[in-house]
């Protein structure tokens, strides 16, 4: 593997040939927690406390039907979480591990959503939030963020964690506006998180396979991209535990005066229509082989 | 007054990034059918000669936002230059192409402005007098129109690719070019970036290969991955790989193809199990000759492949390995 090594990415934890930046334990000082009045006297917990944001998606490989009306597909799909947010909540329980704290999920969605929860609860994380009813399920970004930072505004996070966006619609704004909203700095598509003298220091990725190391105040907001780190599995007693862990529920009634109107509509789905002329190889495998050689040796010529 | 068209193009380190060019395509073709008015913005430190060559396209007018403090990027310096800017300027419309700058920076704007922001859109509609923006949505599968609610400024983004950057038109005169100087607080931009680098000298240049065979998560086991390296080999091609295989660890990070990866444009480009999201076509659009095979005959990667094998690649993969094979030893 020498060679390919990208320093310093944790996506080649097995194989890296430089060691990682070994993190002093983390010492909070009050000037770490100075930005926020609640918790800048004395505090002298080693604690980060960290929320992620965990999406639920149907499944990459579901196949997915219209409904009647065109307005969206049709529910009865199997579901699972947002990959990049399992890969934040992931980096959140590393950095628990790391310098200690807590670790708080949150969702917004129907019943259903619960399963993220329960998933990421047997996973390590403490304890989680759920916007629950079909009031959140149609909201827009910016009110989706509206949202959680209503159901978060008595909590004191030092960092939020979003995946850097959904697989399912793929907006790609919760996060950042959720940062916007709190007032915070946030920094997206990361790939590496550190703890620096004045906060933390973040390793970005950006296109074309360059990088770039962004140092910020806390608390801040990122957003995860896929691959910063190897998920683990939930363990048996893990599984267990969960079900003893706090689930706490947000009804939209508690949260709607906050919202406003959805400034974006969806108004109808459809499937895309193909530009491109495709050719369409049939039969059983054995005859598709020779069809496609034949291709490949005499109109592509490259055999 | 008329209603103004902003697109605000994007430049790192004193580069135009060309993404721009397909950006400000897209915004003359909305001028046209709706009559409004194209300016262009550009934000940063020096830019003035960035300004100059927008200005060189057909646009009424281009600013050029200017302060220190811009240089580098940052969403705190950004959203300090554009907020009052559009707030002064009052356009109808903002557009900026879809890249990771952009990602970072414009929902804040948008949500500052307590507008909307519809993202990474592909197209756009103008039908009796409502324009909307088409975007994918669930990987591809499918699309969807987009409309704003309540009032301007409206804020879009297209995705690279959306408009064709060669097609976009000279201008009969250098539009008129106005400096902005932007004042950026003191203590207002929390962000300290460093420079960009990339991390490890490629050790593969999969630009050059002629032929490469792509692995996607169809491949579903790293030690599938043997299969399709025998492939490659009986081709003479080169290995490549989506970012889920990479970023599992099953094959090496220059083998990635697509927006975070490698660009290439082979002759042949063989997908084994690519759904064919949009970050992965970027890749690869460019390759001359497009084989797919996914068992999936919805996969959008048919969307874009000369020929389409729907099927499960392992019975396809070992037939097809002995039969180059065969033709090779012909
Ligand atoms: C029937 C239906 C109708 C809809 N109509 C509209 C409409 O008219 N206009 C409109 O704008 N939207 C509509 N939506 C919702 C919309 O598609 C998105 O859910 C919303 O815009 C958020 O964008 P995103 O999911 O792409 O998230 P992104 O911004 O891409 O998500 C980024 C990250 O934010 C976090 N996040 C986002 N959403 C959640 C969540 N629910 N729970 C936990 N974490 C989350 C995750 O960490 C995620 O990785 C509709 C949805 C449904 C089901
Ligand atoms: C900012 C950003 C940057 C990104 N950069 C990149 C990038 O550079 N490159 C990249 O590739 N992706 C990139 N991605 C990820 C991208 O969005 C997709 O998630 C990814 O390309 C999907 O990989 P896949 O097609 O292998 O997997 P999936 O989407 O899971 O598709 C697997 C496919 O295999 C098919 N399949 C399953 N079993 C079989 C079988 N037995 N036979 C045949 N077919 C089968 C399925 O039908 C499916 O279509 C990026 C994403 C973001 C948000």
């Amino acid at each position: 593997m020498s060679g390919y090594i990208r320093i310093g990415d944790s996506r080649f934890e097995t194989h890296i040939t430089r060691p990682f930046p070994i993190l002093p334990p983390l010492i909070y000082t009050c000037r770490f927690h100075g930005m926020r009045s609640k918790r800048s006297v004395k505090c002298k917990e080693p604690l980060v406390k960290i929320l992620v944001c965990m999406k639920q998606v149907p499944q990459k490989d579901a196949p997915l039907k219209l409904n009647e009306g065109g307005t969206w597909i049709r529910e009865d799909v199997s579901y699972e979480v947002n990959e990049p947010d399992a890969y934040a909540l992931e980096e959140a329980l590393r950095q628990r591990e790391k310098h200690g704290g807590e670790v708080v999920v949150i969702t917004s969605g129907p019943a259903r959503a619960q399963q993220v929860l329960r998933e990421a609860l047997a996973k390590g994380a403490d304890r989680a939030i759920h916007l629950e009813g079909d009031g959140f399920v149609t909201l827009d970004a910016f009110n989706t963020a509206k949202a959680f930072a209503t159901a978060i505004k008595d909590e004191s996070f030092d960092l939020i964690f979003t995946g850097l966006q959904s697989d399912d619609y793929g907006f790609a704004q919760t996060g950042v506006i959720l940062a916007a909203l709190l007032g915070w700095p946030h920094a997206t598509i990361i790939m590496q998180i550190e703890k620096s003298d004045s906060g933390i220091r973040v390793k970005r990725e950006l296109e074309a396979g360059f990088f770039q190391f962004v140092d910020m105040p806390l608390p801040a907001l990122l957003t995860i991209q896929s691959g910063i780190n190897k998920l683990r599995y939930a363990t048996l007693i893990g599984i267990k535990q969960a079900k003893n862990k706090p689930l706490k529920k947000v009804s939209f009634d508690e949260v709607k005066l906050t919202l406003g109107e959805n400034l974006q509509k969806i108004e109808k789905l459809y499937i895309p229509q193909k530009t491109k002329k495709t050719e369409v190889l049939e039969g059983p495998p054995g005859e598709i082989a020779k069809k496609l050689v034949d291709k490949l040796r005499n109109e592509l010529r490259v055999i | 007054m008329a209603d103004i068209i902003l697109v605000v193009v994007e430049q790192r380190e004193g580069k135009l990034n060309r993404v721009s060019w397909e950006t400000i395509t897209g915004a003359q073709a909305i001028a046209a059918e709706t009559g409004w008015t194209l300016e262009a913005a550009v934000v940063g430190s020096g830019v003035g000669d960035i300004a100059k060559e927008v200005a060189g396209k057909k646009v009424s007018k281009v600013y050029a936002l200017e302060s220190a403090k811009l240089e580098p990027y940052t969403p705190d310096g950004f959203m300090a230059a554009l907020k009052p800017f559009i707030e002064q300027k009052q356009p109808k419309l903002v557009l900026m192409p879809h890249t990771y700058q952009v990602r970072d920076f414009a929902p804040k704007l948008a949500a500052g402005l307590d507008r909307a922001l519809i993202s990474d859109a592909v197209g756009y509609k103008y039908e009796g007098g409502n324009l909307r923006f088409t975007r994918q949505m669930f990987q591809g599968k499918f699309a969807a129109d987009v409309s704003f609610v309540g009032g301007p400024p409206y804020f879009a983004t297209f995705q690279n690719g959306a408009f064709r950057g060669d097609q976009v038109v000279q201008g009969d005169a250098a539009a008129p070019v106005e400096t902005v100087n932007v004042d950026v607080a003191e203590g207002l931009v929390r962000n300290r970036p460093e420079a960009p680098f990339v991390e490890a000298k490629q050790a593969v240049d999969l630009t050059q290969a002629e032929i490469i065979v792509a692995v996607g998560r169809g491949i579903k086991e790293q030690k599938n991955i043997e299969i399709a390296k025998q492939l490659a080999e009986a081709l003479g091609g080169e290995i490549a790989a989506s970012r889920p295989i990479c970023d599992a660890g099953w094959l090496p990070m220059d083998r990635q193809v697509g927006s975070s990866g490698q660009t290439v444009a082979p002759k042949l480009y063989l997908a084994l199990g690519i759904s064919g999201a949009i970050q992965h076509v970027v890749g690869m659009k460019g390759a001359r000759t497009i084989i797919a095979i996914n068992k999936d005959a919805e996969a959008p990667i048919f969307e874009i492949a000369d020929v389409a094998v729907v099927g499960n690649l392992f019975d396809i993969v070992p037939p097809l390995i002995e039969e180059v094979k065969k033709a090779k030893g012909a």
